[in-house]
């Protein structure tokens, strides 16, 4: 990956920073003058891994742009969260309108930007999986397909949190919500379904598409840091795992981020003009059940009627994921 | 509601009015906890503390932090068991931190560049007598001399430095490293008197006018065994032959040496032997895992050609050969005999069996409780005699020249409590830094780095130093192995992962603080702290 590694250095690689590496050498996150583009008193629950995602991300954006942002809203956790009426946490200028049309937004901004000449001024779009996934699809992939020079992030927390954990296009098999299987013994989702959405944003071709995990900082920083240097359009798919959604304690939310990165089911990777150029290796390779039984949402493949394969299914889709994009530390990405 | 504009009723504002702190039911809180290193050093050495300035580079500060505790660095570095890196959480990842290497590198970078101790404290006016100038003489005379008392060391030896010169063979400890640091202890101030054997310590208080006495003469009696033998049988004892090592006449032992015993004593003169160019056999009752030795002084003798016969007692001595009886294990452990001899050529037999303390100094003083032939001394070191303190080999403990560093330690501090008519307080203890308490995620891998050999053909034939030491870089490497267990390395980490941004970073050197106005209690930082320096406390609710 292009984010360096700092070799002998206790910890210099992993920690978001280090008090014997050179400034210029810490990431965003650490620097005293970080602009917190989301600010305390926020409404997001304890541990929660979206809003964490999101000022790494954000914050990332605006280190690289020196400033010079205007953030655009999907409906969702972050927008309910971070701005009830008439309080808002953001700290960068900030627009909120539809749930599905936060990147025709954003493509209104880019334009009118253009037309007053403002180059400087770059522009973003977020939301979470439901409103990127499903009901912002069709405004993202015209985004994409016009190559409108916005930045989307994408949150994934697999489902649509803040109206009560239901499914959504980009929930995994198996996982269990409010609205999987209503009926029947059954509670999670099924197989054979759902979306797929970096490598859709890799199928129009667009300049950058990148995955990235709350687990790993100076591969997201860099990640967003590279987008922003690119003009036209670019995704960032941000893993964040949910501690209310997912059954899973406040304080492991990055636990959780860092095992679906080891155990290859969320993969990080990037890709330039449709082809992936590169991919964060895994560390120390762990099975699925390492990911799935922490969290509640499997609980119910796990225990006294437990599903094995189901969670063979889960390991084939995951030794997949490793095979597909070279996520060991011997293979060739 | 007039001068708003169209649709708005309230007034625009920043969520920091929303103090999310009251969502609280644990609170994270900053602690430092006890590295296992440092709970596991017999001198009581703040092993964390010098290798996070020598993780800097900072050498100089790291060595002070150091000899802080511990006035012998570079001997340390020499001749120390390292206990610290049996208890190193870092053992557990890949390999422990080499603190042994890190110290030695450390102590001879002071040499080399000549650093000297901070000044002493202001003159108490006080006069203390240190009899030995073994470690834990020299230990209590330094630490004594920094806190202002008048110091002086009678030592009944022709040289300084006790088990440390007369003990320990020179291809473990060069003089030249010894006689750096006694010097540098002596130039605080301290005064030292060789060839002075203290007969009777009431007397020599009273003729020298001190108020307190250490006493740390050590144990330099090697032990006897009844062995039948004949009128020409050579039998010595291992302590006269390394003693004799030192001096003008060297040993004169034959060719085939025989040594009885299977500690550190044992070995080294097996080793010593080697050197001079005989053929040891170690003869041991019991073995190899039962030795007392350290296994990696065994391996290295073995490595060096020294024969060990393992089971085996020595039956009778006699001109020019013995006769040894194997034995074999109980079910307890202990070696039984089983009638099988064998005979063995030895011009000499050297027992080290073991050390006995010379207590003549000690006759008719009232108060004191002698057990075992060792001197026993309350927790304050103190023995039953006011005034008069004793520690290293002389009290009962573990017989390392590490363990006699920390005696003198801490018998420097009670003494100056007593002087000054108090009662010295250690400072309580902060809970153990265990592996569980760590996030290992965090840490590269880094295996140790390996402190190089002497050719074997050398350790058979010279006197010169076996074990290497570290340069500057691969020193610099081993000290960031460090995982710093249970205090803030200033990672950034806490303050990174807190998704309610409710972490001030208060710079270089200051550490972190929370904003408990918006600390939601996730207990993200706690889980994503690499060395477990913060912990959740239950709110009053």
């Amino acid at each position: 990956m292009g984010f360096q590694t700092v070799k002998f250095y206790q910890t210099g690689t992993f920690t978001v920073g280090n008090r014997l590496l050179a400034p210029d050498e810490r990431s965003v996150q650490a620097g005293e003058m970080r602009s917190n583009s989301i600010s305390s008193g926020h409404r997001a629950c304890q541990g929660c891994g979206e809003a964490l995602g999101a000022r790494y991300a954000i914050d990332a954006a605006m280190a690289e742009s020196n400033g010079q942002l205007i953030a655009a809203n999907a409906t969702g956790c972050l927008e309910v969260f971070s701005t009830p009426y008439p309080e808002s946490s953001w700290q960068v200028p900030w627009i909120h309108s539809l749930f599905g049309n936060a990147p025709a937004v954003a493509t209104g901004i880019a334009a009118a930007l253009k037309v007053k000449g403002k180059h400087d001024v770059r522009v973003v779009a977020q939301g979470g999986d439901g409103g990127t996934t499903d009901i912002g699809f069709g405004c993202l992939s015209g985004m994409f397909e016009r190559n409108d020079d916005v930045l989307y992030i994408c949150y994934d927390n697999e489902a649509y949190m803040n109206t009560g954990v239901q499914r959504s296009s980009a929930t995994p098999p198996a996982a269990r919500t409010a609205t999987t299987m209503p009926v029947g013994n059954e509670p999670g989702n099924v197989f054979g379904q759902g979306k797929n959405l970096p490598e859709i944003a890799m199928a129009h071709g667009i300049p950058y598409v990148a995955t990235a995990t709350v687990a790993d900082l100076r591969d997201l920083e860099y990640k967003v840091r590279k987008a922003m240097k690119i003009r036209g359009a670019r995704y960032i798919q941000i893993f964040v795992p949910c501690p209310l959604g997912w059954g899973t304690a406040s304080d492991a939310t990055i636990l959780m981020a860092r095992l679906a990165k080891e155990t290859g089911t969320f993969p990080v990777f990037e890709a330039e003009y449709g082809e992936v150029t590169g991919v964060l290796k895994i560390r120390n390779k762990l099975p699925v059940e390492e990911y799935l039984k922490p969290q509640k949402r499997f609980a119910h493949l796990f225990g006294k009627h437990a599903h094995p394969e189901m969670i063979a299914r889960l390991q084939a889709i995951a030794d997949r994921n490793i095979r597909k994009y070279g996520l060991l530390q011997d293979q060739e990405s | 509601m007039a001068n708003k504009p169209f649709a708005i009723t309230l007034k625009p504002g920043t969520s920091l009015n929303n103090l999310t702190g009251s969502w609280r039911t644990a609170r994270p809180v900053y602690l430092d906890r006890l590295p296992p290193c440092n709970n596991a050093c017999p001198a009581g050495e703040d092993i964390q503390g010098w290798l996070f300035h020598a993780e800097s580079g900072d050498y100089e500060q790291a060595w002070r932090a150091l000899v802080e505790n511990n006035p012998l660095p570079a001997v340390m570095g020499r001749v120390c068991y390292h206990p610290c890196e049996s208890a190193c959480n870092r053992g557990q990842l890949d390999s422990s931190v080499g603190i042994n290497s890190v110290e030695r590198f450390l102590g001879d970078e002071a040499i080399r560049r000549g650093w000297k101790f901070a000044a002493a404290a202001a003159a108490s006016g006080k006069k203390v007598l240190v009899v030995g100038a073994g470690p834990s003489g020299l230990s209590a005379a330094y630490h004594l001399a920094r806190m202002g008392h008048k110091v002086e060391i009678q030592e009944a030896g022709p040289l300084a430095g006790g088990m440390m010169r007369f003990g320990i063979p020179k291809y473990r400890l060069p003089r030249e490293v010894l006689d750096a640091e006694v010097q540098r202890i002596l130039d605080l101030g301290v005064t030292l008197k060789l060839n002075c054997k203290v007969a009777h310590i009431e007397q020599s208080m009273q003729d020298g006018g001190f108020d307190a006495a250490f006493l740390a003469v050590g144990a330099h009696i090697g032990k006897r065994a009844m062995i039948p033998a004949g009128d020409a049988a050579h039998i010595v004892d291992a302590v006269s032959v390394l003693r004799s090592m030192e001096g003008e006449d060297k040993p004169m032992l034959g060719r085939k040496v025989v040594v009885y015993g299977g500690g550190n004593t044992a070995v080294d003169v097996a080793r010593t032997v080697k050197r001079m160019g005989a053929e040891p056999i170690i003869v041991y009752r019991r073995t190899r895992d039962k030795a007392p030795a350290h296994d990696f002084e065994i391996e290295e003798a073995l490595q060096e050609g020294v024969m060990i016969k393992w089971l085996s007692t020595i039956k009778q001595a006699g001109d020019s050969s013995i006769t040894i009886e194997k034995m074999a294990l109980d079910d307890k452990g202990f070696p039984q005999p089983t009638g099988e001899f064998e005979t063995l050529e030895a011009d000499s037999v050297v027992l080290a069996l073991g050390q006995d303390v010379d207590l003549s100094l000690l006759d008719g003083l009232p108060g004191l409780e002698i057990k075992n032939g060792t001197v026993q001394v309350a927790p304050n070191m103190m023995t039953g005699h006011a005034g008069i303190f004793a520690g290293g080999d002389m009290v009962p403990s573990e017989r390392t020249v590490t363990v006699a560093v920390g005696h003198g330690k801490k018998a420097a501090r009670n003494i100056d409590a007593w002087l000054r008519g108090t009662a010295y307080q250690p400072a309580p203890k902060h809970e153990l830094a265990e592996a569980g308490n760590l996030n290992t995620w965090y840490y590269s891998d880094a295996d140790k780095t390996v402190r190089p050999m002497l050719d074997i053909i050398r350790r058979q034939t010279s006197f010169d130093e076996v074990q290497g030491g570290l340069d500057e870089t691969t020193a610099l490497f081993e000290a960031r192995r460090c995982l710093s267990c249970g205090n803030c390395f200033e990672c950034d980490n806490c303050y990174g992962v807190c998704p309610d941004n409710a972490v001030i970073k208060l710079g270089p050197g200051k550490r972190f603080e929370f904003k408990y106005d918006y600390c939601k209690g996730c207990g993200l930082c706690v889980a994503e702290c690499p060395c477990g320096a913060i912990k959740m406390v239950p709110e009053d609710i």
